[in-house]
């Protein structure tokens, strides 16, 4: 039997001080940020292509997690070239499925009253988290650890290599939908479709085409969303996607839906908030307060933190 | 040109929503739904019943239907799988050596899928649809609190399998357990952790939507500090949440030498595997929440060297503990059986005995007989259901070690 008795300095005392502790909280914020960030890219992008918000993003958010799940039982664990083929895997099956449901359920719709799609969308949603729950079971399932995983100090600083791939692989991620969105051709097509389809249409664009690339991009976020946020929170089940689907969606709007740049900045701002209320002594009302903020913000700024209001010009 | 599958698809959808749209056509394939649904049950439960009443002096006549609920699938789910073993084993065995009162035991069973609001529906299925004269579970307090307002009202006894909270018992005379009670566990944890782990402060990580864990806190703190012992901190959080860095980062400046988490098995051991990745390295204790594989599957090394209290170990020496062991390793594929299920397997024998003794299976008459029953041979123990209808009994302390959950000691505060 093995006796406890008080457990060595693991910690330098002198360093545990309160601004390592807000660091340290500062840093849970960013990683936990980062992913809601990488959630509310792909809302923010079909709101801003299509003026309709896509109730089924989170789920597919979470087949992402379970696409890594099932190949990573045959890929290596704990390798970089491992990790990288199940990431892109997911994506790429993601993307699959974003444009296979834009296909069947939201193209023939379109141009119906917004009310229907939306209620298809919800539909959608639902649809894929009980069909999850009769295909992978309702039990929650361990993901397994398919990038190297480490831990690192700095001081009484302690970060996590899979915290630090959600930050890097999600500003990777970013910049590279701002370059697709403002520098490639098709980018400009679907900046042309959200300013004005009918218009798009006229001057050549395939409105079909830029549509379902932009649910496949979108969709393909979702997946290493779901890739990463499994990494850190290893266990996955069918409905893993309802709460950060509705945090990421309200970050979205935090950050003015429609608006690149500010999905990315509210999904960290509400990361940052929920961890730091988490850590105090009125975590029970984390979400309380970061929903608060986001009505206050949407008090002043009805259009967000980065957005504005286009005005509709007869 | 239109190609086939869009054409097909767009029809599907838009056949979908007229469907949908009519609210006629959604009532009648309601109704008709509603209709067959109780037919195709009972036709299929038919078709499972000789099952369970083959054997050698196979018990003829009606059978003696028991109901049990407890959460099959979802996050819960190892505790309702477990219980469900234990319950399946005890009512074979007693059907293979006669039945009760010449009748064999009938087993349903509805799943409440780790979901609130389920476990009511689930038992007013059992009452009033399938008539059911006894009820077995739930595991999880939070469950149990939500069904025993019917079964009192029903006037079924219902024998609660793990839920430790004191309410339970007390929404009426019908309701009882074959468990201990958290004010006896939370003894348990506080003197464990103060005199075999030495801790002098204990930090706290609450589930706050779960009575069970709610309650647990709350005697642990009670318990611990009226032993000399400082509670340095109190972090909460919610059944369901993945994250818990944030909680840990306030908690690791202050130094605890042992951390208790009162809430169940899937966010215990995320929390262990957060603690370690954040440095922190003190024991952690839990209560009975903890026990499933899940634990180990999930916290792997993170879980290595924690302590849990438990009801059961199958490494107990008693003779009927290792002949209930082996007959359990024998039926369910060399499974080792767990706490839930030696309950469950109790409660089933213990009902039958207060059956049996009774002479029927009416409710007010079998109430009466199972709130009698004392020193029942259990293999969790000798039990006697007391004035408040929970059993007391001793508890164990379990710990991690190389990736299976090993008898640590016995505890009584």
């Amino acid at each position: 039997m093995r006796a406890h008795h008080l457990p060595p300095e693991s910690l330098n005392p002198q360093l545990s001080t309160p601004l390592s502790e807000f660091l340290q909280q500062l840093l849970n914020g960013l990683s936990l940020g980062a992913i809601y960030a990488l959630i509310a890219l792909g809302y923010t992008m079909v709101y801003g292509v299509l003026r309709f918000i896509n109730f089924a993003h989170s789920d597919v958010f979470m087949v992402g997690s379970f696409i890594g799940y099932y190949l990573g039982k045959h890929v290596p664990e704990s390798t970089v070239w491992g990790g990288l083929v199940i990431l892109l895997a997911a994506m790429l099956g993601c993307a699959l499925l974003g444009m296979i449901i834009e296909r069947l359920a939201y193209r023939p719709l379109r141009g119906a009253a917004t009310l229907n799609v939306l209620i298809t969308a919800i539909g959608v949603s639902l649809l894929l988290e009980y069909s999850g729950q009769v295909f992978f079971g309702a039990t929650p399932r361990t993901f397994p650890a398919v990038f190297p995983s480490a831990n690192y100090s700095f001081g009484s600083l302690v970060i996590s290599s899979n915290q630090i791939l959600v930050i890097v692989v999600a500003a990777l991620l970013m910049v590279a939908l701002q370059l697709i969105v403002y520098r490639t051709k098709i980018g400009t097509a679907m900046r042309a479709v959200s300013l004005n389809p009918k218009a798009a249409q006229l001057v050549g664009v395939n409105n079909d085409v830029v549509i379902s690339f932009t649910f496949g991009l979108g969709s393909a976020l979702a997946g290493a969303g779901g890739i990463l946020y499994a990494l850190n929170y290893p266990s996955i089940d069918p409905l893993m996607g309802v709460m950060p689907g509705l945090k990421a969606f309200v970050a979205a709007v935090l950050g003015g839906i429609g608006n690149i740049p500010g999905a990315a900045l509210g999904g960290l701002l509400l990361g940052t908030v929920e961890t730091f209320v988490n850590g105090s002594q009125w975590s029970t009302y984390k979400d309380a307060i970061a929903f608060a903020i986001l009505i206050i913000i949407l008090l002043f700024r009805p259009a967000g933190l980065l957005g504005k209001f286009t005005v509709e010009k007869v | 040109m239109i190609s086939l599958p869009s054409f097909v698809g767009a029809r599907l959808v838009r056949a979908l929503l007229v469907i949908a749209r009519s609210a006629a056509t959604r009532q009648s394939l309601y109704s008709a739904a509603a209709r067959f649904a109780p037919r195709f049950l009972l036709l299929s439960l038919s078709v499972l019943l000789p099952h369970s009443a083959s054997a050698a002096s196979a018990p003829s006549g009606d059978p003696i239907k028991l109901g049990h609920y407890g959460s099959l699938t979802g996050k819960d789910a190892a505790f309702g799988v477990a219980t469900r073993k234990g319950v399946l084993l005890a009512i074979e065995e007693i059907n293979a050596k006669g039945g009760v009162l010449g009748r064999p035991l009938a087993y349903l069973v509805e799943d409440i899928q780790s979901k609130q609001g389920e476990s009511a529906t689930a038992v007013k299925k059992l009452i009033s649809r399938d008539k059911v004269v006894a009820v077995i579970g739930a595991n999880a307090s939070a469950n149990s609190l939500e069904a025993a307002p019917i079964c009192q009202n029903s006037k079924i006894p219902m024998m609660a399998i793990s839920s430790t909270n004191p309410r339970v018992t007390e929404v009426g005379d019908y309701i009882f357990r074959i468990c201990f009670i958290d004010p006896f566990q939370g003894a348990v944890l506080s003197k464990f952790a103060a005199t075999t782990l030495k801790a002098k402060r204990i930090a706290l990580l609450t589930a706050v939507n779960s009575p069970y864990s709610v309650g647990l806190s709350d005697v642990l703190r009670q318990d611990f500090t009226a032993r000399g012992g400082e509670i340095v901190a109190a972090q909460k959080y919610n059944e369901g949440e993945k994250d818990f860095r944030a909680q840990l980062t306030a908690i690791r400046p202050l130094k605890p030498d042992v951390i208790a988490v009162t809430g169940f098995y899937a966010e215990a051991a995320l929390i262990c595997l957060q603690a370690r990745a954040l440095g922190i390295d003190v024991p952690f204790i839990g209560g009975d929440g903890w026990e499933a594989p899940q634990l180990i599957e999930l916290g792997g090394k993170a879980v290595e060297g924690t302590y849990y209290s438990t009801y059961f170990s199958a490494e107990n020496d008693a003779p009927e503990v290792r002949a209930y062991t082996q007959r359990y390793l024998t039926r369910w594929n060399n499974e080792v059986p767990e706490g839930v299920s030696a309950l469950g397997y109790d409660a089933v024998y213990l009902i039958a005995a207060a059956m049996t003794k009774a002479g029927t299976t009416a409710g007010p008459k079998l109430r009466d007989a199972i709130a009698a029953t004392k020193n029942f041979p259990g293999v969790t123990g000798n039990t006697t259901i007391d004035a408040k209808r929970n059993s007391a009994k001793a508890a164990v302390m379990l710990t991690v070690k190389n990736g299976r959950s090993v008898f640590f000691e016995s505890v009584t505060p």
